[in-house]
C-alpha cells in the first residue's frame, strides 16, 4: 500500500527515468492512481473522472512529457487543478442594505446546522452585526433549546459589543412529520420581530432532513419563497461519502444555495465533498467547521484542502500555528541554526515544548504530509513529550551540543538517568539527526524545493517524534501566509472543550 | 439469548424502506444481458458509489472478472447470484443479537457511543422503545453533559417513552452520571440500562479517554457490563468510517456497530466496507428519525434486499 499520492506517481513513473519520454499511457497509468487517491478521500466516482480527464487534456500540453521528473510535475499539475476546481473563495457574508440581512441554513440531519447558527452568530458579533437566531426546527426533540443554548453562550462569550438574540416558538415542536410547515408561519414572525428591532443578520436553523423527502423539502421553499433569505448556506458533513453529490444538487435544485459549509473538519477526514460539492453546486465554500465550540470556524482555503486531499498535509495551518507559539526572532534564530546544521538538542526541546503548547498533538500532526495515517497507531501525547524531555534532560550540556558525543557507555548512563531504555535513547538521537539534516536541507531551499523536502520527509520513518519537522525553522518564507482570522481561531479552539 | 425477540418479517419490513435506495439498480443493470469487461466496469462504478470503497470493490471485482473470463458466468443473471453469493460470503457468521446479562436479576448495561451527529440519542430512544414494547423496564442515562440541549433531547424521548432517565448537571463529568446510574439501575432492579454519550471525533484523545472512563465505571459496578458497546455510525460516512471504527473499538471495546441514517443513502455500500476491515458485527439499522425506525442486521436478506429492487 501506497502511503500517499507521490509515492504512487514515483512508483508510477519509475520504470520511466531513463528514457526521458512518457506517453499518454503513462500519464494515463499514473492517474489511476490520483484516481484511487480521489476516491479514497470520497470524492464522487464522477467527478473524479471528470478531474482526471481535464488533468490528463493538461498533462499531455504541457512540458511533463518533456520533464526529467514527470511524477513531480504531475504532482504540481493535479495539486493546482484541485485548488483552481475548489476556489475561487468568497469569504465573509453579504449584507444587503437595508437589513436585515437573511441566512438561511439547510442540511441534512445532524450536518452541524445548529452548532454552525451560533459560530455565524459568533463571527458576526464579532464584526458588530446585531444577530437575531431563529429556532424553525420545530420537529428535532429539544432543538429549539439547543439553539437557546447556543445562543446564549455566544451571547456571552464571543467578543464583540453587538448582541446576538434569539427567537423560538417552543410551543410549536410537535412529534416527527407533525408539524411540518409550520416553521415558515415561526420565520415569519421571527422576521417581523427582527426589523422592529433593527437586527443587521437573521439566521434560520432549519430542520435536518433528507433530501428525497419530498414533504420536507417543500417546506423549505415554502421558507424560501415567504422569507427570500438573501443567503442560503447547505451545511455539509465532512465525513460524508459519495453520497454527498446526490444530495448536494437536490439542497441546490430546490433552493439554489449560495454558499456551502463544511463541517467537523477536526477528524482526519481527508474531506473529498468539498470538491465534490463544488462541482455539483458551483457555489463557493464559505467555511469550514473545525471544533464543537462557537470559535470553531475558519475561512475556506482551496490550496490547503488540495493537500489535504491528496494526503500531503497541510503544512501552511501547522506552520501559521506555530508561528502563534513561537517568536519571530525565536523562529529567526532558529532559522539561522537550522540553516547552518547547528542544531542543538536543547533548540529541539524547546521546539517540542512549544509544539505541545499549540494543541491537539495529533491534530496538529495529521497536518504533516504522510504523518496523517501513519498515526493511526502512534500516539504522542504528552507523557511521551514528558519523557523526551527527560531523556534530553539527562544529557550533558556538551552532549546536547553535539549529539555524537553519546558513546554507548554515555547512552546507558542518559537511559538510567531518564528511567527510559537505551533504545529511546538511540532512537530520539537518531530522529534528531535526521531532523536537523531535513531541516538544513529545508532551509537553504526556494519553496518549490521546499516542497521537494517536505515530500521527501513523507518517505522517511512514520514514528517521528514531535517537532520533528522543525516546523517554526521554515519559518522565512511564511511571512505572508499570516491569517488573521485563522491565527484568532485557533487561540481559542486550544482551550478546546 | 438476544435480547431483541423480532422476527424476520420485521426485518424485511424493515428493508424494503430501504431496498430501491439500496442496490436495485445493479439487478436493472445486469437483468438481460451479457456480461462484458464494459459492463463489468459499470458493476465497479457502482460499488464505488455505493462507498463500499475501493479496496472492497477491487477485491470483489477481480473475483468477478476471474470468474467471467473462465467462463463461469457469462449471463447477467449469472453475475446477479454471483454477486449475491460473493457479498453473502464476506458476512462471517457473527451473533448480531444484543447480548444480555448472564446473571439472573442484574440489569443489562448498553453503552452507546459514536461521532458528533451520527445519531447516537435518537437510536438510544429507537433501542429503548424496542425494548419497552417487549416488556422490559428500562432506564435511560444522559451521559452526554456537553453539547447543548444534549439531555433535554433524551428526556423527551424519555417521556414521550415513558421510560425513566438519570442525568446529571451541563458540564458535570459524564462518567459520574454513568456510575449514578447504574447504581439506580440496580437499585431499581431494571432489565436494561442504555447510556447515551456525547459525540466525539476519534482524533479527539481526552475525549475518547473519557469514554474509556465511562466504561470503567459501568464495570466497577457491574463486573460483567457493559454488555453490549454499540458505536452508531452514520450511515452516509464515506471510508474514513473505517478509520473511526477502529479508534472507537480500540477505546471502548465495541461489540456491535448501530447503522443510522440507512434511509438517507442511496446505497449502504459502507456497510461491506466495513464489514471487509472490521470484525464488528452490524447489529441494528436505522431507517429513519421515529422510534420504530429501527431493524435487526441480517445480512442473507440485506444483500437479497439490495438486489431484489
Ligand atoms: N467536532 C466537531 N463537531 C461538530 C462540528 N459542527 C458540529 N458538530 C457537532 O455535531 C453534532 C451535530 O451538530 P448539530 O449542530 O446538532 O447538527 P444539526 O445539523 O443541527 O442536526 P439536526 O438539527 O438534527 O439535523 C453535535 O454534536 C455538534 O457538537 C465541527 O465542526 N466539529
Ligand atoms: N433519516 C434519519 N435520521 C436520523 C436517523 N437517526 C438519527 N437521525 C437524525 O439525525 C440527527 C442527529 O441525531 P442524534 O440522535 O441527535 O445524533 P447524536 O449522535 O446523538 O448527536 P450528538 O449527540 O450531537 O453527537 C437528528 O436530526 C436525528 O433525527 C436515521 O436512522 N435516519
Ligand atoms: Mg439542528
Ligand atoms: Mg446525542
Amino acid at each position: 500500500m501506497f502511503e500517499n499520492l507521490s509515492d504512487r506517481f514515483n512508483a508510477a513513473f519509475r520504470n520511466l527515468s531513463g528514457r526521458g519520454r512518457i506517453s499518454e499511457d503513462n500519464v494515463q497509468e499514473a492517474m489511476r492512481e490520483v484516481r484511487t487517491a480521489l476516491l479514497e478521500a470520497d470524492v464522487h466516482l464522477d467527478v473524479v473522472k471528470d478531474f482526471c480527464d481535464q488533468v490528463v487534456k493538461e498533462a499531455m500540453g504541457a512540458e511533463v512529457t518533456q520533464s526529467l521528473k514527470p511524477g513531480q510535475e504531475m504532482i504540481g499539475i493535479v495539486h493546482q487543478k484541485l485548488i483552481e476546481l475548489m476556489g475561487p473563495v468568497e469569504p465573509g457574508v453579504m449584507f444587503v442594505d437595508p437589513g436585515p440581512t437573511i441566512i438561511m441554513m439547510c442540511g441534512l440531519q445532524g450536518s452541524g446546522k445548529t452548532t454552525t447558527c451560533g459560530k455565524i452568530a459568533a463571527y458576526l458579533k464579532t464584526r458588530g452585526k446585531n444577530v437575531m437566531v431563529v429556532a424553525a426546527d420545530l420537529q428535532r426533540p429539544a432543538a429549539v433549546e439547543q439553539l437557546k443554548v447556543v445562543t446564549e453562550q455566544v451571547e456571552a462569550e464571543a467578543r464583540g459589543n453587538a448582541t446576538v438574540s434569539f427567537y423560538g416558538e417552543p410551543d410549536k415542536c410537535a412529534e416527527y412529520g407533525q408539524a411540518v410547515g409550520v416553521a415558515v408561519g415561526v420565520c415569519q414572525r421571527a422576521l417581523k420581530e427582527a426589523r422592529a428591532n433593527k437586527t443587521d443578520v437573521l439566521i434560520l436553523d432549519t430542520a435536518g432532513r433528507l433530501h428525497i423527502n419530498d414533504d420536507l423539502m417543500k417546506e423549505l421553499e415554502g421558507i424560501n419563497r415567504s422569507i427570500k433569505p438573501q443567503q442560503i448556506y447547505l451545511v455539509v458533513d465532512s465525513m460524508i461519502g459519495q453520497d454527498a453529490v446526490n444530495s448536494a444538487k437536490a439542497f441546490n435544485e430546490r433552493l439554489e444555495i449560495d454558499g456551502v459549509i463544511l463541517t467537523k473538519f477536526d477528524s482526519d477526514t481527508r474531506g473529498g465533498a468539498a470538491l465534490s460539492v463544488k462541482q455539483v453546486t458551483g457555489a463557493p465554500i464559505k467555511f469550514i467547521g473545525t471544533g464543537e465550540r462557537f470559535e470553531a470556524l475558519e475561512e475556506f482555503h482551496p490550496e490547503r484542502m488540495a493537500g489535504r486531499i491528496l494526503g500531503m498535509g497541510d503544512v501552511v495551518s501547522l506552520v501559521e500555528k506555530a508561528q502563534e507559539e513561537v517568536s519571530e526572532e525565536e523562529a529567526e534564530a532558529m532559522a539561522a541554526k537550522m540553516a547552518e546544521g547547528k542544531l542543538t538538542m536543547d533548540d529541539f526541546l524547546k521546539q517540542l515544548k512549544s509544539i505541545r503548547r499549540m494543541g491537539p498533538m495529533k491534530q496538529l500532526l495529521g497536518m504533516l504530509p504522510g504523518v496523517g495515517s501513519a498515526l493511526k497507531n502512534v500516539e504522542v501525547d504528552d507523557k511521551q513529550l514528558d519523557r523526551l524531555e527527560g531523556i534530553v534532560h539527562s544529557m550533558t550540556k556538551p552532549e546536547r551540543e553535539d549529539v555524537k558525543l553519546l558513546t554507548r557507555s554515555r547512552v546507558k548512563r542518559v537511559a538510567k538517568g531518564s528511567g527510559s531504555q537505551p533504545a529511546d535513547v538511540n532512537k530520539l538521537t537518531k530522529q534528531f539527526d535526521m531532523m536537523s539534516k531535513m531541516t538544513q536541507q529545508m532551509s537553504s531551499m526556494g519553496p518549490g524545493g521546499k516542497m521537494k523536502a517536505i515530500r521527501e520527509l513523507q518517505r522517511t520513518d512514520p514514528n517521528l517524534v514531535p517537532g520533528l519537522k522543525g516546523m517554526p525553522g521554515i519559518g522565512s518564507a511564511r511571512g505572508s501566509t499570516k491569517t488573521k482570522s485563522i491565527k484568532s481561531s485557533f487561540k481559542k479552539r486550544k482551550k478546546g472543550k | 439469548m438476544g435480547i431483541f425477540t423480532k422476527t424476520v418479517s420485521a426485518i424485511r419490513k424493515g428493508l424494503a424502506r430501504t431496498r430501491e435506495a439500496l442496490f436495485g439498480g445493479l439487478s436493472a443493470l445486469l437483468s438481460g444481458k451479457t456480461l462484458s469487461n464494459d459492463l463489468i466496469d459499470e458493476i465497479e462504478e457502482y460499488l464505488i458509489k455505493a462507498d463500499v470503497g475501493v479496496k472492497a470493490t477491487n477485491a470483489i471485482i477481480d473475483e468477478l472478472r476471474q470468474a467471467f473470463e473462465s467462463g463461469e458466468v457469462q449471463k447477467g443473471e449469472d453475475a446477479i447470484e454471483f454477486l449475491k453469493n460473493h457479498l453473502k460470503s464476506r458476512f462471517k457468521q457473527m451473533d448480531r443479537s444484543i447480548a444480555k446479562s448472564s446473571t439472573p436479576g442484574m440489569p443489562t448495561v448498553i453503552l452507546v457511543a459514536g461521532i458528533n451527529g451520527a445519531g447516537k440519542t435518537t437510536s438510544v430512544a429507537k433501542i429503548a422503545k424496542s425494548l419497552r414494547d417487549e416488556g422490559r423496564t428500562v432506564l435511560l442515562a444522559a451521559a452526554d453533559t456537553f453539547r447543548a440541549g444534549a439531555v433535554a433531547q433524551l428526556e423527551i424521548w424519555a417521556q414521550r417513552l415513558g421510560v425513566d432517565l438519570v442525568k446529571g448537571e451541563q458540564g458535570s463529568d459524564p462518567a459520574a452520571v454513568a456510575y449514578d446510574a447504574t447504581e439506580a439501575a440496580l437499585a431499581r432492579g431494571v432489565d436494561v440500562l442504555l447510556i447515551d454519550t456525547a459525540g466525539r471525533l476519534h482524533t479527539q484523545k481526552n475525549l475518547m479517554e473519557q469514554l474509556t472512563k465511562i466504561r470503567r465505571v459501568v464495570t466497577k459496578k457491574i463486573p460483567d457490563a457493559p454488555h453490549e458497546v454499540l458505536l452508531v455510525l452514520d450511515a452516509t460516512n464515506g471510508q474514513v468510517a473505517i478509520t473511526y471504527a477502529q479508534e472507537f473499538r480500540q477505546a471502548i471495546d465495541v461489540t456491535g456497530i448501530f447503522l443510522a441514517k440507512l434511509d438517507g443513502t442511496a446505497k449502504g455500500g459502507i456497510v461491506l466496507a466495513i464489514q471487509d476491515a472490521l470484525d464488528i458485527p452490524v447489529k441494528l439499522v436505522g431507517v429513519g428519525e421515529t422510534p420504530e425506525d429501527v431493524e435487526p442486521f441480517d445480512p442473507e436478506s440485506f444483500i437479497d434486499a439490495m438486489f431484489e429492487g
